[in-house]
This record gives structure tokens, C-alpha cells and sequence, in this order.
């Protein structure tokens, strides 16, 4: 029997994950994926959101303000990429002043420093980039942009080097809540590809299910919940474009609608998106013509200059929306022991850093356990050859050779880099495992020229053939047998 | 690092393909002989490697050859020439003003070499899902058709069983008989032009052969499948290549190859300072195939994306010969030249610019029409005095046109150094 | 049918009489007339595939062609005798394969240089 166990290594997981790892504890996390990062957490904004969002008095609010400011501390600790770029959100008409207004003011009594509403010529010296049409903007200097892979699995990482139990490729069918003399305990059913069916049982268990997190509720519950997949459609452009803007910028919502964001990523990219669409698929990731149009035409809203011509990919992303509206952390008060952390759509990422602590807080509350000695607080990144100094490229190859060898041309990601990311703590087995640790395959060519390499070295460092290499698990394989094969 | 810091060479030239390959037998030619060329991958020929059909070289060595077996002739005549090469090693930045490469490989780690003069020779890569920006799923079984060319012809692996390609571009064509031939069933060719953008014979003997059907004016507009490929949804376009309603169609598959277009690869090239068209992509040149930086030549598909590789050796022998010219004189004046521009259905000429005083007789003028034509004329003029008029039965964007411009056409009009511009137009006969 | 001796593609149309006389319209010249009647009696094509190269190499196959063309309906006979065809290393361009592939009469040859590890 585990004492506790977390299901869904997304980023939520991997954060509550890590912070019950502070303590004497045995902790499983159980994710249905190949790999961890696989669900919300590997298709949104990537935003570090200052906090003038969310409604006062909320959970998002009171999370969303202390996760910002802690995020740069914590991207010290584990080593994963984040800026604190700041945010602009635009106001193009002049009746859309007094909504404006009440988001600077919703962000004073949020907590959130240094906000200030700006006028249209301080906009534009902020950010030439930004549209002349600009009648005014809130700014943000705290808003911050992260690698939302990079922090997931920085995390899980860290879990994991600090005697957390992962299980991958590991689904959950059904969960039995059970009773004996020291009280109740969840008796959960997995199934996995690999090893079959599984039974994890625990006095504690979190739910940080994302999209299915209403489905795993629902198990033990009989206050029946919702999550309703909200759709969320980006276009990613090439790093030519990464300059045309420094800040996140957003768009006040008027009577055009939401609005859609513009940012530049942490690695220099410039982002798009997202749409908002509610639909009925878990699974629902696929990406619209009407979708893309849309974000690319609203966007240009904002920044005029964008170019459909750039774009090297689009994707879309499933927010996991609760009908209330707030995050819903907390224990089910039908299921002693049983807590829900669901519902965590935006600010979900932003809150991140607190998340955990709050969820450990009534972990420590149900069933207290001393804080480990020995709990290793840093955790160092897969080294990156394109951002490295030369004297740091240098010792990298002479520490290992294979960091002489370009595999990915567009990111230059060398060899070295990538057998880091296979052999480390929750490596990599998976093409977009090793896209996400290393950003082989994320530039301009999309992995044209170095798939087949990375598929090869994979195959090769995991001791498997070539045609069990997957691109996301599952039957997601890239090769169907050899030349011939037929005839033969 | 101080290993090679000192290593000087007259020509670097940056790729061992085709183009690179060229460049350095005709800068030997031309009576360089410290030439050194730096590849990425472990072998030279570039991707010839993997094109292993038939039709090269014609134009060249008068007979039909494999992509090896062109590439071979000229890897032989390198090695016997004892040009210098590295394998495996990637340029990682160039200095443009010094000339110093640095560069890195496994063996070596980074090490830096002065150039007198550069051939950048990187060739192109192919236009990615991401970048048409096809809606759908993200599923695995979606590959260019280069990709899927190198799983099939150096692996000799196999990356699906149904297949539908997208693009009617050459390879695309050449990969339908490929994957039939290695017993996986090619469903269609969709192009969304209503014309095939590859060669005649590419469609006799690479689709009708095998009786694959070619459908123009069509798209591919959803992909479906989660984890593998599961099938696409494919419709009918416009005029204006927009999809009709109530015309798509599902075709189940397992692989999606995309031929829609190269794109020269000039990230080492805009990083160093070149000036890039923004029609090819690639740098703008002047007659002597030199880009805005002195001394920094440019060929092949890094230029500008090549129909046939012949013209890729020309062109790049050509620059090799220049480079080793401009090391050999060392200075040159800064003018840029004489403006030469397409017009009326010509799409981009290169070279961009000509300096009379330093062009070939006849200077040779390659170029693309934006559009198919029948029926008309190439006409050049300078200064707006018609100088040459070519009649054209046929015309097509998937081919590369080219003219031969004599100093003579130039002497016709005035002295020279009085020549405004040149410009080359198509007009109805 | 379309022409591919050049790029103006023309639009062939073969008609055989009841003495076997075959008789070309649609060329504009005369390759264009020998192009039809060679596709109308006897199709030949050269064929271009890979074959596994035996043991450890630096590559995994070697590509081949046919020496010259075979029939058109040889095509897949040719391919069936290449699957089980593997080539010991060093290969050079020009090597036999395969001799006369599929009763053809005509050789497979190596398409390219490949040297031992």
C-alpha cells in the first residue's frame, strides 16, 4: 500500500508529486500516457499570468499572484526556462476604457505589483511592434512567460530523484473504495499496454486527472462533476518572428470577443492562440481551418505585421473547465482521503508553484508525516548546445563526444543532448519525449531531417528496433515493416 | 579551440551535395588549390544519396544516371583532384567579415578556420505539415516525401502501407513508384494546382504505370487518427485554391507524404548577414553568383530551388570558379551593378544584379514564370530597348527558364556603364 | 497518351490498322511518333530499387538498376527476384546483382560505391 498516490503526471500532478516528496512518504504517480506532459500540460500558452484575471476572493486568484511570484525561484531550483516578460492587454476602443479599468482595478485587489494603465504612445514605446489602432493598455511588468514542458518535467524529475514512484503507460479503469479497521482506502484498477492489469491501493489519493479528472472523481463520488474540455487552437511561428513583440500581449475582452494572445516564447518563437470552444472529445486535440483563421486574424489585431507565411506548426489544446469556474482543490466530502485537484485551466500554469504546497497542506492535515532530511531541492536540464557559451560547448564535447553531433539542424541539437534526455531520471522514449527535453524537431523543418536519425538513436539506446520507436506511445509508430516484405 | 585557429583556406564551401561538390572542382579549375568542403552528413553527394531513380545527368555527361551514380562522377573527380573534405562536421557560425568559420564534429569538437573566400552550398529542405498548416489531428504516418524517401531507399524501411501524397512536386511523384514498388498501395496524388508540378515523365512512368490516380485541384484538409495516421479528408478546390463545400471526400490511409515545395536553407546565410529574396528565399547575387557580402558566394538550391541537377553543377561550378577568381584579385569595387528584374510573369531572375565589366559572354539568366503559358515570348530589354525576343511554345512554374545574355545585346543600346536596367519579361506572341 | 520526350507533353493518339500498321497523331515530331509506337508494342522501362547489404555496414542497402530496360510488365517479377537478392560489401558502381533479371536477358547492376566497415 502506497501513502499516497497521484493520478496524472501532467503538470499539476508533478508539482503535488514533488512537494509530497519533501516528506517521509511513499508516493506513487500513475498516468495513462507514455510519458509524463502528455495532456494540458504540453498544449497551452506557455503564460506565467501576473494575476488581474482572476475574480477576487477566489482560489485562482489567491494561487495565481503567489505561483507567479514564486516561478523564478523555482525555474533557479530545477532549472527550466522562464522569463518574466511582462503583459500588455490592449485596449482598441475608447468605450472599453471603464473595462480596462476594472481590470487594473480586480488586479490591485488581487495583489498584483506594479500595475499601471498606459497610454497609447507609452504602448507603442513598450512595443513598436504593437498596432497603432492602440487606444490604451493595461501593463503587467510581472507577467512572465515559462516552457511549459520544461516545468513539468523539470518537476516529475525531481519527484522521481526524490523516491517517487512513476508508473507510465499505466490507465486507470476503476477505483473501489474499501474500508478495514484503520479507516477507508481506494483500491485502484490500471491497465497498462505493457504489464496488464495493475492494483495500487492508498488511504490518499489526488486526483490530477486534467480532462478526465471529472471521470475519476466520478468513481468514488456521488457529488457528480463535470469537466468540460475547452479547445484551445495555436499557431507556432518561426524564430524570425520571435522579435516582433518582448511582452505577452492580450486583448480586453469587448464586444469582438475574448481576444487572442501574441507572446513570444522562451525559446524565441512568437505564439498565437488560443480559440475557445467547448467539445464533448477527452481527446478532442485535433486542430480547424476555421479555428487557425481565426487566431491568426484576431491576432493581427494586435500586432499587424504577423504572417500566415511563418507559421511552422499548429496545434490545439484541451483546458480541463469546471462549470463553477474556479480551481476545485480539495478533499471530496464523500471520499475521506480522497482530494480533488481538478478544474485547472488558466491560470492553472501559473499557479504551479503553490499548487503543490496547497495540496500538501491537507495531505499533512489527513495524514502528517515528518519532512525528509535528505530531500534534494535542485535538479540541472538536459544541456542545451544552442544556448551554450562556446567555452560551455567546449566542455560539454570533451566531456562527451556526441555533443559534437548535430542531429537537429533547425534547433541544433546535438547527439549528446539527446542520449541525456533517453538516460536520465523518467528518460525519454518517445520521439516527442525527446522533442520536449531536448527541442529536436521543433524548428522551421518539423523533424524532416532528423526524425529518422533521433528514431535511430532511440531504437538503439533503448536495445529495441527501429519499428517500436513511437512518436506518443501507443500505436503511434513511424515504420511498417521492411522493403519487399510483401513480395518476399 | 587554438587547434585550427590558424588553419587558412582560400575557398571554404559549406555542403558536399551536388552544388558544393561543383564549386570546388571549378574553383580547382580555376587554379585554387586550398579548397576545403564541409559536410554535415557522413558521406558526400548530399541528397543525391537517396535519390536512387534514374534521369540524372543528361545534360551533363549525356546519358541517364542514378542520383549515386551522378554523384559518384563528381565525389571521384574530388577525390582525385585531392580536394580536401570533412564529414560529419556542421557549420555552426560564420563570421562574416574575417571569414571565420566555426565549426564542430564529434571527432574534432569546435574548431575555428579562416576563409578568403566562402561557397555556401546548403542545398533545401522541404515544406513541413506545420508549414501548410493542414487542420487535423497531429498523428504519427505523416512524413515529407524526403523523409519517407530516406526511410525507403538508405533503411530500406517501410513508414506505412496506404498512402495518399500530397503535392505532385517530382519527389512526390518518384515516391508513389517507389512505395508501390515496395509493396505498399499508393491511393492517390492530390495537387492543388489544376496542373502537375512535376515532370511528363514523372507522370507516365510514376503514376500511369502503376495506375495511380493524379487528382488536380485538390487538397487535403483534415488529418484524422490520434496516434497513427487513420485517413484524411481530401476536397475539391477553386480557382483560388479555396475548398469547395460538400466535395470532400474520406480516404482511409496510413501515411501521408507531402511534395509541396523546397525551401532553400539559409539560416547559416541571414545569421552571417546575406541579403535573401524574399521570392526564393535565398541570398540576391550578382553575376558572379556573390552575394551582398564580398567574397560570399552563393549555389545550387541554397540560391534558389533547381529543377534539374545539371543546372545545379553548372551554376555552382560557376561560383567555385568565381570564388577562386575573387581570391586570386582579392579587391573589388563596392557597386552592386546593373538591376535585373522579372517582369509580367517572371517570377524572380538570379542573378538579381550585373556588373558588365565582370559578366560572362554570354552571362547565362535563370529564372521561373509565375504561372503556365503557351505560346509567347521571352523578351529582354535594356534600358527599355527590347534586346532579345525568344519564342516559347510552352512555359511552366515547375521548370527553371534561362536566357543567355551577351555583352553585345548590352553594347546595342549604349556604352555599358550607361545600361540603367535589365529587364525580362513574357509577352503574348 | 502524353508524350514526355520534352516539356511540351503532347497528347498522343495511337491507332493500329487491321494490317498492325500503327499510325501517331497529335506529335509535332517525329520522336514523338517513335515514342507512341514503342509504348504501343513493346514498353520498356528501367527499373531502379535497393538491396540489403549482407552483415554490419555503414549502410543498411545498396541501390541497383536495371543495366538497361526490361518490359514494362517485367517490372514486378524484377522486384519479387531483388527481395531476396543481399550484396557482400565492398560494392562498386557497375557490379552485377542480379544476372538477367527475370528471363530479360538484362543484369541488375550496383548503383553505387559502398565499402566495407
Amino acid at each position: 500500500m502506497y501513502d499516497v498516490i497521484v493520478i496524472g503526471a501532467g503538470v499539476t500532478g508533478s508539482a503535488i508529486a514533488r512537494e509530497l516528496s519533501k516528506y517521509e512518504r511513499n508516493v506513487a504517480v500513475i498516468e495513462k500516457a507514455s510519458d509524463i506532459c502528455e495532456g494540458t500540460s504540453k498544449a497551452n500558452s506557455g503564460i506565467v499570468h501576473a494575476g488581474y484575471d482572476a475574480v477576487p476572493g477566489t482560489l485562482k486568484a489567491k494561487l495565481n499572484v503567489a505561483g507567479n511570484e514564486k516561478m523564478e525561484s523555482l525555474s533557479k531550483e530545477l532549472d527550466f526556462p522562464f522569463r518574466r516578460n511582462g503583459s500588455l492587454v490592449l485596449m482598441f476602443e475608447e468605450e472599453d476604457r471603464p473595462a480596462l479599468e476594472a481590470l487594473y482595478e480586480r488586479g490591485l485587489t488581487n495583489g498584483v505589483k506594479d500595475l499601471r494603465i498606459l497610454t497609447p504612445e507609452e504602448v507603442r514605446k513598450i512595443e513598436p511592434g504593437v498596432t497603432k489602432q492602440v487606444a490604451g493598455a493595461l501593463y503587467a511588468p510581472t507577467g512572465g512567460i515559462v516552457c511549459p514542458f520544461g516545468l513539468n518535467i523539470a518537476l516529475a524529475e525531481n519527484a522521481c530523484d526524490n523516491g517517487v514512484s512513476f508508473f507510465l503507460d499505466t490507465e486507470v479503469l476503476g477505483i473501489e473504495k474499501k474500508r478495514d479497521e484503520q479507516g477507508t482506502y481506494y483500491r485502484i484498477c490500471t491497465g497498462s499496454r505493457k504489464n496488464g492489469e495493475t492494483i495500487f491501493e492508498s488511504r490518499v489519493v489526488i486526483n490530477a486527472a486534467g480532462v478526465y479528472a471529472d471521470y475519476i472523481h466520478n468513481m468514488v463520488s456521488e457529488k457528480k462533476m463535470t469537466i468540460t474540455p475547452r479547445k484551445g487552437e495555436y499557431c507556432l511561428l518561426d524564430k524570425t518572428e520571435g522579435k516582433l513583440i518582448k511582452s505577452t500581449v492580450f486583448q480586453l475582452p469587448s464586444k469582438m470577443g475574448k481576444g487572442i494572445l501574441v507572446t513570444p516564447t522562451v525559446h524565441g518563437n512568437l505564439l498565437v492562440g488560443p480559440t475557445a470552444q467547448d467539445i464533448d472529445d477527452k481527446e478532442g486535440v485535433n486542430t480547424t481551418a476555421l479555428g487557425l483563421e481565426t487566431v491568426m486574424s484576431k491576432a493581427s489585431r494586435s500586432v499587424e505585421t504577423l504572417s500566415g507565411k511563418k507559421i511552422i506548426t499548429s496545434f490545439a489544446g484541451l483546458r480541463p473547465h469546471e462549470d463553477g469556474g474556479d480551481f476545485i482543490i480539495e478533499e471530496v466530502t464523500d471520499a475521506s482521503g480522497f482530494i480533488d485537484a481538478a478544474g485547472i485551466d488558466s491560470p492553472g500554469l501559473s499557479c504551479v508553484p503553490v499548487i503543490g504546497e496547497y495540496v500538501a497542506d491537507i495531505v499533512n492535515k489527513i495524514s502528517p508525516a515528518p519532512r525528509k532530511k535528505n530531500f534534494i531541492a535542485t535538479r540541472k536540464g538536459v544541456p542545451s548546445m544552442a544556448e551554450a557559451t562556446e567555452r560551455e560547448r567546449q566542455a560539454l564535447i570533451a566531456e562527451n563526444p556526441a555533443f559534437g553531433q548535430v542531429i537537429c539542424r533547425c534547433e541544433m541539437v546535438t547527439e549528446g543532448e539527446i542520449l541525456n534526455a533517453i538516460h536520465r531520471t523518467l528518460g525519454a522514449t518517445t520521439l516527442d519525449g525527446i522533442k520536449r527535453r531536448t527541442r529536436a524537431g521543433m524548428g522551421r523543418c518539423q523533424a524532416g531531417f532528423c526524425a529518422p536519425k533521433t528514431v535511430e538513436i532511440l531504437a538503439r539506446e533503448l536495445g529495441v528496433d527501429m519499428e517500436q520507436i513511437t512518436k506518443a506511445g501507443g500505436n503511434s509508430g513511424f515504420l511498417d515493416g521492411t522493403n519487399k516484405e510483401v513480395q518476399s | 579551440m587554438t587547434d585550427g585557429q590558424n588553419v587558412q583556406v582560400d575557398v571554404a564551401i559549406i555542403g558536399g551535395g551536388p552544388a558544393g561538390l561543383a564549386a570546388a572542382l571549378g574553383a580547382k579549375k580555376r587554379g585554387a588549390d586550398n579548397i576545403l568542403i564541409i559536410e554535415r552528413d557522413n558521406e558526400l553527394g548530399g541528397i543525391l544519396n537517396q535519390c536512387i531513380h534514374n534521369g540524372f545527368g543528361l545534360h551533363t555527361f549525356k546519358e541517364e544516371l542514378t542520383g549515386p551514380e551522378y554523384a559518384a562522377r563528381f565525389i571521384e573527380e574530388v577525390k582525385k583532384e585531392k580536394i580536401p573534405y570533412l564529414l560529419n562536421t556542421i557549420v555552426v557560425d560564420v563570421d562574416a567579415e574575417g571569414k571565420i568559420l566555426t565549426l564542430m564534429s564529434r571527432e574534432r569538437g569546435l574548431f575555428k578556420i579562416r576563409a578568403k573566400a566562402v561557397v555556401l552550398a546548403m542545398g533545401c529542405r522541404e515544406r513541413s505539415r506545420g508549414a501548410l498548416n493542414i487542420p487535423g489531428y497531429r498523428p504519427a504516418g505523416i512524413y515529407s516525401a524526403g523523409t519517407a524517401q530516406r526511410y525507403v531507399n538508405m533503411e530500406g524501411r517501410m513508414p506505412g502501407r496506404e498512402v495518399v501524397i500530397l503535392g505532385s512536386g517530382d519527389i512526390g511523384l518518384i515516391m508513389a513508384r517507389r512505395m508501390t514498388l515496395e509493396g505498399a498501395k499508393v491511393k492517390l496524388v492530390a495537387e492543388i494546382m489544376p496542373y502537375c508540378g512535376g515532370l511528363k515523365r514523372n507522370i507516365v512512368q510514376c503514376l500511369e504505370d502503376y495506375g495511380i490516380p493524379l487528382r488536380l485541384s485538390h487538397t487535403v484538409v483534415d488529418i484524422h487518427g490520434k496516434e497513427r495516421l487513420k485517413g484524411v479528408t481530401l476536397t475539391r478546390v477553386d480557382e483560388h485554391s479555396k475548398p469547395i463545400p460538400g466535395t470532400e471526400e474520406y480516404i482511409p490511409c496510413d501515411t501521408l507524404l507531402l511534395s509541396c515545395g523546397l525551401i532553400p536553407e539559409n539560416e547559416l546565410s541571414s545569421g552571417m548577414g546575406v541579403e535573401l529574396s524574399s521570392i526564393t528565399g535565398g541570398p540576391v547575387v550578382n553575376e558572379s553568383l556573390e552575394t551582398n557580402l564580398e567574397g560570399v558566394f552563393a549555389c545550387g538550391n541554397v540560391l534558389h530551388v533547381h529543377d534539374l541537377v545539371d543546372y545545379v553543377s553548372e551554376e555552382a561550378a560557376k561560383a567555385g570558379e568565381n570564388a577562386a577568381e575573387y581570391v586570386e584579385r582579392q579587391i573589388r569595387e563596392t557597386s552592386r551593378g546593373i538591376p535585373v528584374c522579372g517582369e509580367k510573369g517572371v517570377r524572380y531572375t538570379v542573378p538579381s544584379y550585373l556588373r558588365p565589366e565582370y559578366m560572362d559572354d554570354p552571362q547565362v539568366i535563370r529564372f521561373r514564370v509565375g504561372s503556365n503559358y503557351q505560346n509567347v515570348s521571352v523578351v529582354v530589354y535594356v534600358n527599355d530597348i527590347c534586346v532579345i525576343k525568344i519564342k516559347k511554345r510552352t512555359m511552366a512554374p515547375g521548370e527553371m527558364e534561362q536566357i543567355k545574355l551577351k555583352k553585345s545585346d548590352l553594347e546595342k543600346v549604349c556604352e555599358c556603364n550607361k545600361v540603367q536596367n535589365i529587364r525580362i519579361c513574357i509577352e503574348e506572341q | 497518351m502524353i508524350c514526355i520526350c520534352c516539356p511540351l507533353g503532347c497528347a498522343l493518339t495511337a491507332v493500329r490498322d487491321k494490317e498492325g500498321e500503327i499510325t501517331v497523331t497529335g506529335n509535332t515530331c517525329p520522336r514523338g511518333e517513335a515514342y507512341a509506337k514503342n509504348e504501343c508494342l513493346s514498353p520498356k522501362r528501367t527499373v531502379t530499387t535497393t538491396v540489403r547489404v549482407k552483415g554490419e555496414a555503414q549502410a543498411a542497402m545498396v541501390s541497383v538498376k536495371t543495366a538497361g530496360e526490361i518490359p514494362k510488365d517485367k517490372i514486378m517479377d524484377c522486384i519479387r527476384e531483388l527481395a531476396g537478392v543481399e550484396v557482400a560489401l565492398p560494392v562498386r558502381i557497375g557490379d552485377v546483382v542480379l544476372k538477367n533479371v527475370a528471363g530479360t536477358g538484362i543484369d541488375v547492376v550496383a548503383t553505387k560505391n559502398i565499402e566495407k566497415k
